[in-house]
């Protein structure tokens, strides 16, 4: 049916490309410490993009008895669509990049919810005052690419995440931890989502007065993704390239950041949700270094921002059903340091500790700004954690704060399944708190 | 559509079923920097059965209509698999009703060459002005049908249209770059992009001014809001927790949200309901197929209701509120906010700057968050107060407080109540929804402002 599609979208333009997604997630959630719902989500869609006289026409349906209609809608588009001339890719060679487990995609809904019930009573036991909701979901999904240039690629990929959260409120002070996992491969390490929330109580059992001023911070690696990633990476788009709003253009090769710190984007890695065999154009992952030991290695691009930077696509588009492609990363990994985090912590006489934010990505992050609330974070007083800190705010820019680097951590941990990341500590981040 | 749901809701063994069906049409059209970014348009057919047994829910959304059977089967499978107490859900009396969409300007007339004249037309007052670095703008239009039915004999088709429209310039100066931006939207009127133009214009100009201008120095101020920025204010420091859904099965945060608690002056009024009509939260009828009302959160001072859905509102024995929503047939729904309001008081802008020796006054917004016991949230435009008077432009801030002793510190409320209909909530994975919120000019005394 999709080629049926490709041949008639082509008698009304000169390239067609076609993107098929179908998936099937099963959400189970639990809420004040027991099941309360099991869902089962089933969409597919189709999104068709069409270039004609060097102009890009597009529409998308999830109404699959419509595909004449889809025709029409994207050939109404081409006389206004974006000026271009790229050249959807031919057929590649991909890399064998394992995103699916049969046992993961053949887990029942009544498996997800013994799974997180098991979580959920252990939690409730351990700490009867906190209530817990937690949501753990299993999805598989199909996309589906097939263009008039030969590329026909096709990947399914299996995943199961869980997040868990806690509330403790005592009168109105409140305290949230949360936890999480995403894999590709059919277990969850219940474990370690134990040992780490044991770990943020008891670190939270206490309030203490949070240290202000121009203060070293110690960033967990919840806390890199929560509040330095995005200004940090905002800079590689390709869109902010081609546009010159990016803090890092005609900076490609110059040492701009701490040398200790080595950023790339890697969705060749095997079980991980983030990762792919190819990209939402049909062009082939691969791992690509965004920051070599504090130098601008490279920036990421899809086929539209690479030819109008006069670069290659390095295989980051992005897209969902209803959009057209946009560069973005696809999994990150940050190289680790040589510092313990026990160590880390150990070195500062005054330091705050954070987890994770309210509000973070609001600030300036174009020009690489951040500015959050302190949703879960500790003083740190004489190398040790005193206790929990409240109404406190952080701010800073990543340019000035990864310049010099104080602390790189030797431990890395994975983020929401799609960062690899150590904890890292950095001088001069402007804390202030209410007295 | 109607055969369809009705004959697909007989027959079953559940406490309580519910089937919505989705047509959506949307446009898009996007510019970054001078240059057209993409132009689409996108249409949707799905739905979803919603099941409950025994107190448990179960859900499931699909494409393929022909499927419908099936999927109500799999609902109320997976409602057993959860469901092991009694299901409650607040009495409602049966409705039918066909809802026309509120429509002032229906941008399906409006053709797309149009709509892309006029986009044009903005891109050149952007780029008319002061030279910038970059600019984003953007337009969109949505076209919602709902068809829904109940098990309990409600059925109900609705439908709505959405504008929206994003504008911001981007002013840099070596590595240092600044942003003025702005978000607006309205329900069923198109006559919305032929309103922007002075807005846009000024973008670029406070673009470049934020540029030069310095950062405050974090703290805690003396603020006061604009209608839009407070707003935004009154939608994450209270509107989320007035939420039901966060509080009634927490047995410690209903004892800290029980109604007739003070939570701030007796200045201090605020309700939200889909039946303020003509707003981005107006409807008629929400997901659950309840009519939508105007609650009282809090009067004068006091908590006096909160938003529900029939369910939080049966397990808290309050009256249900119409405030069940989902962004779309994907999703089930859930205790959303839809028009919050601050009503107005008697102060005038100068008399809440009176007395401020050195303060902030925030504008506009830029975005907000809320854990229900914290809150932050952006200002657009940020200005020094000295000495009772607007002074000096700064960068824009974040700022961010405790709902408990905030509300507190709202010490005035002034007598120029404007609705901000732009951006949208997200809550629970669902965003963006529409909403709206509104507010006069308030004073909040310490509140801590982030900055350098």
């Amino acid at each position: 049916m999709l080629e049926d599609l490709l041949t008639q979208a082509l008698k009304q333009a000169d390239q067609a490309e076609i993107f098929q997604v179908s998936s099937l997630s099963t959400p189970i959630s639990f809420e004040a410490n027991r099941l309360k719902s099991v869902e089962a989500r089933d969409s597919s869609g189709v999104a068709l993009r069409i270039i004609k006289n060097g102009r890009i026409g597009f529409s998308s349906t999830t109404d699959m008895s419509d595909m004449d209609g889809l025709v029409a809608r994207a050939v109404e588009m081409l006389p206004f669509g974006a000026k271009t001339s790229i050249d959807f890719p031919a057929a590649s060679e991909y890399a064998d990049v394992i995103t699916f487990d049969q046992v993961t995609s053949d887990l029942k809904a009544e498996a997800l919810v013994e799974a997180g019930s098991k979580l959920i009573d252990q939690l409730h036991a351990d700490w009867p005052d906190i209530v817990w909701s937690a949501g753990v979901s299993k999805s598989v999904s199909t996309t589906t690419l097939l263009n008039s240039n030969g590329c026909h690629a096709q990947e399914t990929t299996s995943a199961i995440g869980i997040g868990m959260e806690g509330t403790l409120v005592k009168d109105t002070d409140m305290l949230f931890v949360f936890e999480g996992q995403s894999t590709c491969r059919p277990t969850i390490d219940t474990d370690a989502i134990i040992a780490s929330i044991e770990r943020k109580l008891n670190w939270a059992e206490h309030v203490a007065p949070a240290p202000t001023g121009s203060i070293p911070v110690i960033f967990t690696p919840n806390a890199v993704a929560g509040l330095l990633l995005e200004p940090l990476l905002e800079g590689f788009n390709g869109r902010n390239i081609v546009q010159s709003s990016s803090p890092l253009i005609e900076k490609l090769g110059t040492l701009v950041l701490d040398p200790r710190l080595s950023v790339w984007d890697d969705p060749t890695l095997p079980f991980i949700p983030g990762s792919g065999a190819f990209d939402g154009e049909g062009i082939p992952s691969s791992r690509l270094p965004l920051i070599k030991q504090g130098v601008i290695a490279n920036f990421i691009y899809d086929l539209q921002t690479a030819t109008q930077a006069g670069a290659r696509s390095t295989g980051n588009a992005h897209r969902g059903l209803g959009s057209q492609p946009s560069p973005d990363t696809s999994v990150i990994v940050i190289d680790p340091g040589d510092t313990s985090f026990a160590d880390m912590i150990a070195g500062y006489p005054k330091a705050l500790l954070v987890e994770s934010f309210l509000g973070a990505g609001q600030g300036n992050t174009l020009g690489g700004g951040f500015s959050a609330n302190v949703l879960l974070g500790y003083a740190v007083e004489n190398g040790k954690i005193i206790g929990r800190v409240k109404d406190t705010m952080v701010a800073g820019n990543v340019y000035t704060i990864l310049k010099d680097i104080d602390a790189m951590g030797s431990e890395l941990e994975w983020v929401d399944g799609s960062l690899h990341t150590p904890a890292i500590s950095c001088t001069g981040v402007s804390v202030s708190s209410k007295a | 559509m109607r055969d369809l749901i009705e004959s697909a809701l007989k027959g079953h063994n559940a406490d309580y079923i519910e089937i919505r069906i989705e047509d959506t049409e949307t446009t898009n059209i996007s510019f970054l920097g001078r240059e057209l970014d993409s132009i689409g348009h996108s249409t949707g057919k799905g739905g979803n059965v919603r099941a409950c047994v025994k107190g448990g829910w179960g859900f499931a959304s699909f494409n393929d209509l022909d499927s419908i059977r099936s999927k109500v089967e799999q609902a109320i499978s997976q409602a057993r698999m959860v469901g092991n107490e009694k299901t409650e859900l607040a009495e409602a009396a049966p409705v039918i009703a066909i809802v026309p969409p509120h429509i002032i300007s229906d941008p399906a007339d409006v053709p797309l060459s149009e709509k892309h004249r006029i986009m044009e037309e903005y891109l050149d007052l952007l780029w008319g002005g002061p030279e910038i670095q970059t600019s984003s703008l953007r337009y969109a239009d949505g076209h919602r049908r709902m068809f829904y039915g109940n098990s309990q004999g409600t059925y109900t088709e609705q439908a709505r249209i959405d504008v929206n429209f994003w504008a911001s310039a981007v002013a840099r100066n070596g590595g240092d770059i600044q942003q003025a931006s702005i978000s607006m939207g309205s329900l069923g009127d198109f006559g919305l992009i032929h309103r922007m133009q002075s807005e846009v214009a000024a973008l670029p100009h406070k673009a470049l001014e934020f540029l030069a201008a310095p950062q405050v120095q974090g703290g805690e101020y003396t603020v006061v809001l604009d209608p839009v920025l407070a707003g935004v204010f009154v939608h994450e420091a209270f509107g989320h927790l007035s939420e039901a859904d966060h509080v009634y099965e927490n047995p410690k945060l209903r004892e800290v949200m029980v109604l007739g608690r003070r939570f701030g002056g007796e200045h201090l009024n605020i309700v939200d309901g889909a039946k303020i009509p003509d707003l981005r939260g107006s409807y008629q009828y929400d997901e659950e197929g309840m009519e939508a009302q105007r609650t009282d959160l809090i009067r004068e001072g006091v908590l006096v209701g909160r938003l529900h859905s029939r369910e939080t509102a049966a397990k808290m024995g309050e009256k249900p509120s119409g405030n069940a929503r989902a962004i779309g047939y994907q999703h089930p729904p859930i205790v959303r906010m839809t028009n919050t309001i601050i009503e107005p008081g008697e102060a005038t802008l100068d008399d809440l700057l009176e007395g401020i020796k050195e303060g902030v006054y925030c504008k506009n917004w830029y975005g907000g968050m809320t854990s229900m016991e914290q809150f932050t949230f952006s200002a657009g435009e940020t200005y020094m107060i000295r000495d009772g008077k607007i002074a000096e432009t700064v960068r824009p801030v974040m700022l961010s407080g405790n709902v408990f002793s905030t509300l507190e510190n709202l010490d005035g409320v002034g007598n120029d109540l404007e609705m901000n209909e732009g951006g949208g909530c997200g809550k629970g994975g669902q965003s963006p929804l529409p909403v709206s919120n509104g507010s006069p000019h308030i004073r909040l005394r310490s509140c801590l402002v982030g900055g350098a």
